[in-house]
């Protein structure tokens, strides 16, 4: 707040006017926000329409329909999507629940002993959970493919048995929490290690143990960190492409709506239509997410790059 | 609709079931070890809190990693040992050489494009009045999947043969402007180009967010005093302000470098790697998926690896150092 009254009393702290500045951002919003704006629109069109008008122009000569929504989310006329979107939205749903539950619970836990058990070696785990962060996803996918569908061999002993989870839910899920972990225990810890220590050694002095403290004190102080954590594994897994493409089989039956809209782009034409409502149908759910949540997702961001 | 429901709610059930489980299995064990008492008290929790995630980085990360670094030596069922020869087929394989051109290009044009971008958007959001809308709207792509704005963008880069309606805004402001839409997508090395544009589309507002967070954080005192002094201006940002962002101007730069090395689905959407655009993180998927070689697919990972690894211990380096001041 201070920040602004200086620069409102001193002209010379400017480094734009903010008579330009006004310019430049609004005209970069403008053109930022375009594209969306033109498959909004192009998804209302009628199938014939969309190839022959650009949708700049039909802004000026409405004759919107929902038919494309109707046939894109319900199934009906077009070989490719004959029971439409629906039963992938489903999935992602079915995908999305768990892979934000799981890895969230676990990486609260795991953040807590990190942060309030001391043990040896507990500076070591933080450090090399961190420097997994950014370790390529690319880097686990093929040992663990193999190990969902035919179990972990040394020599001719079987270590580990075929989960025979792969092409299934839970061969998703299980990709999803183990993949989120490094990221958000390290967001977590910076959270949870942050609270306040007197509390903690209260509530021990009380006689309260460790399983008493996580759920009484530090579940229902974290809850704002939680919740900005979570609502970006949610986007993320709700986004992702590449696990769902590695651990889903393409069917009906277990893929998310993000992997069969990137299937979809490959036909032309008449695709459109399915094409501009799918994505727009795709895109809905984070953009309701973020738009409510905003606040949330912003904190979550600065958690893990701003000291 | 009753094919509907006797399709979904197998999944619903399966899912509430599955966290129904989840939770109680928690709860046992939460139950079970909180009655430990005395000096076992203390790694038994630690093993309760711990060892889930613990197990899960291994099996899921750890173990994996090292499989395919030793898969990079192997075949490509690997089941027989070939030396460097996966290695040997990168340096030799001209679409190799292409496609590591085009991932340098991604992590050099990328990563400053978005973080520039994003300061100058941060600099002037803090110059002018509700800035909250601007903001929201710039930020709004981050939510949006790649999959999602590769679409987007497909409809801005739409080409018709001439003489039909062109509905692609960029065709439509070429020939505005005189010129000749072409496809654009088949037009080397512009698609390369016209691909990161997307990824700018949807990142830049995540530097930009958090630098306009760190530039509010500037101390009013400090610049009120450079202010004071005379400083002003540009001066004043590259002597005061920027300093003091500096660091996350830096994160801002790692997060899009390693973004823009992994950068999967908006070629793989958009492209599918034809036409000279295919990147590493794409070429890896494919040589597993379509052509079945976990070796090349593997030693492509570990390329990828050794990629961030300047990065990772730079990032090791800076938490240790935050460490030792705290």
């Amino acid at each position: 707040m201070s920040n602004l009254k200086i620069a409102n009393h001193n002209p010379g702290r400017k480094l734009f006017s903010s008579k330009i500045a006004t310019v430049v951002v609004w005209v970069t919003t403008v053109i930022w926000t375009i594209p969306t704006l033109g498959l909004l629109v192009t998804s209302f069109k009628a199938d014939k329409d969309i190839l022959n008008e650009p949708w700049w122009v039909s802004l000026f000569n409405p004759h919107f329909t929902l038919s494309s929504y109707k046939s894109v989310f319900f199934g009906g006329d077009t070989e490719s999507l004959s029971n439409g979107v629906l039963p992938y939205f489903v999935n992602s749903i079915v995908i999305t629940l768990p892979a934000t539950i799981f890895p969230i619970v676990i990486a609260t836990m795991a953040a807590y002993a990190l942060a309030w058990i001391r043990f040896r070696g507990s500076d070591f785990i933080f450090f090399f959970i961190f420097a997994l962060q950014i370790v390529p996803l690319q880097m686990s996918l093929i040992p663990l493919l193999l190990l969902f569908t035919g179990g972990a061999h040394i020599g001719s002993v079987t270590v580990f048995p075929a989960l025979g989870i792969a092409g299934d839910f839970a061969g998703i899920w299980l990709p999803h929490t183990m993949f989120a972990l490094p990221l958000a225990i390290y967001l977590l810890h910076n959270f949870i290690a942050s609270l306040p220590r007197d509390l903690m050694e209260a509530a021990h002095v009380d006689g309260a143990n460790h399983f008493k403290v996580f759920r009484m004190i530090v579940l229902p102080l974290a809850v704002p960190g939680i919740a900005a954590i979570a609502i970006f594994q949610f986007l993320w897994v709700w986004n992702d492409l590449l696990v769902a493409l590695t651990f889903a089989s393409g069917t009906e039956e277990v893929a998310p709506i993000n992997s069969k809209l990137a299937s979809l782009v490959g036909q032309y034409g008449s695709g459109y239509t399915q094409l501009s409502a799918g994505a727009f149908i795709t895109i809905a759910v984070p953009l309701i997410v973020f738009f409510s949540l905003q606040r949330y997702f912003v904190r979550g961001l600065l958690a893990g790059s701003v000291k | 609709m009753s094919d509907f429901l006797s399709v979904n709610i197998p999944k619903f059930t399966s899912v509430f079931s599955a966290i129904g489980m989840f939770f109680i299995v928690l709860a046992v064990l939460f139950a079970i070890a909180g009655r430990a008492n005395g000096k076992k008290a203390r790694p038994i929790a630690l093993v309760i809190f711990l060892a889930p995630a613990l197990i899960l980085l291994l099996a899921g990360l750890i173990i994996p990693a090292i499989r395919t670094f030793l898969f990079s030596f192997m075949n490509p069922d690997s089941n027989a040992w070939v030396g460097f020869d996966n290695y040997k087929w990168m340096t030799e394989d001209p679409n190799v050489k292409s496609i590591m051109v085009n991932t340098i290009l991604w992590i050099l044009v990328v990563p400053i494009f978005t973080a520039a971008l994003g300061l100058l958007l941060a600099i002037m959001l803090d110059r002018i009045k509700h800035e909250s809308i601007p903001k929201s709207l710039l930020f709004m792509p981050m939510a949006i999947s790649f999959v999602g704005a590769s679409i987007i963008f497909k409809f801005v880069y739409e080409y018709s043969e001439p003489g039909e309606a062109q509905i692609g805004l960029l065709s439509s402001i070429v020939d505005f402007l005189g010129g000749t839409p072409k496809d654009w997508m088949l037009s080397k090395p512009l698609n390369t180009f016209l691909l990161m544009i997307i990824y700018v589309w949807t990142q830049m507002g995540f530097g930009m967010v958090i630098l306009s967070a760190a530039i509010k954080a500037v101390p009013a005192d400090i610049v009120e005093a450079s202010a004071l002094d005379g400083a002003s201006g540009w001066r004043l940002f590259r002597n005061i302000t920027f300093p003091m962002i500096k660091g996350t101007f830096i994160v801002v730069l790692a997060t899009g470098v390693v973004g823009a090395l992994k950068v999967f689905d908006i070629v793989r959407t958009m492209t599918g790697g034809n036409f000279s655009t295919n990147v590493l993180a794409n070429e890896m998927y494919s040589q597993v998926f379509v052509q079945f070689d976990q070796g090349k697919g593997s030693a492509l990972a570990i390329v990828l690896f050794l990629l961030v690894t300047p990065i990772l211990i730079y990032n090791i380096r800076s938490l240790r150092m935050e460490r030792s001041h705290s």
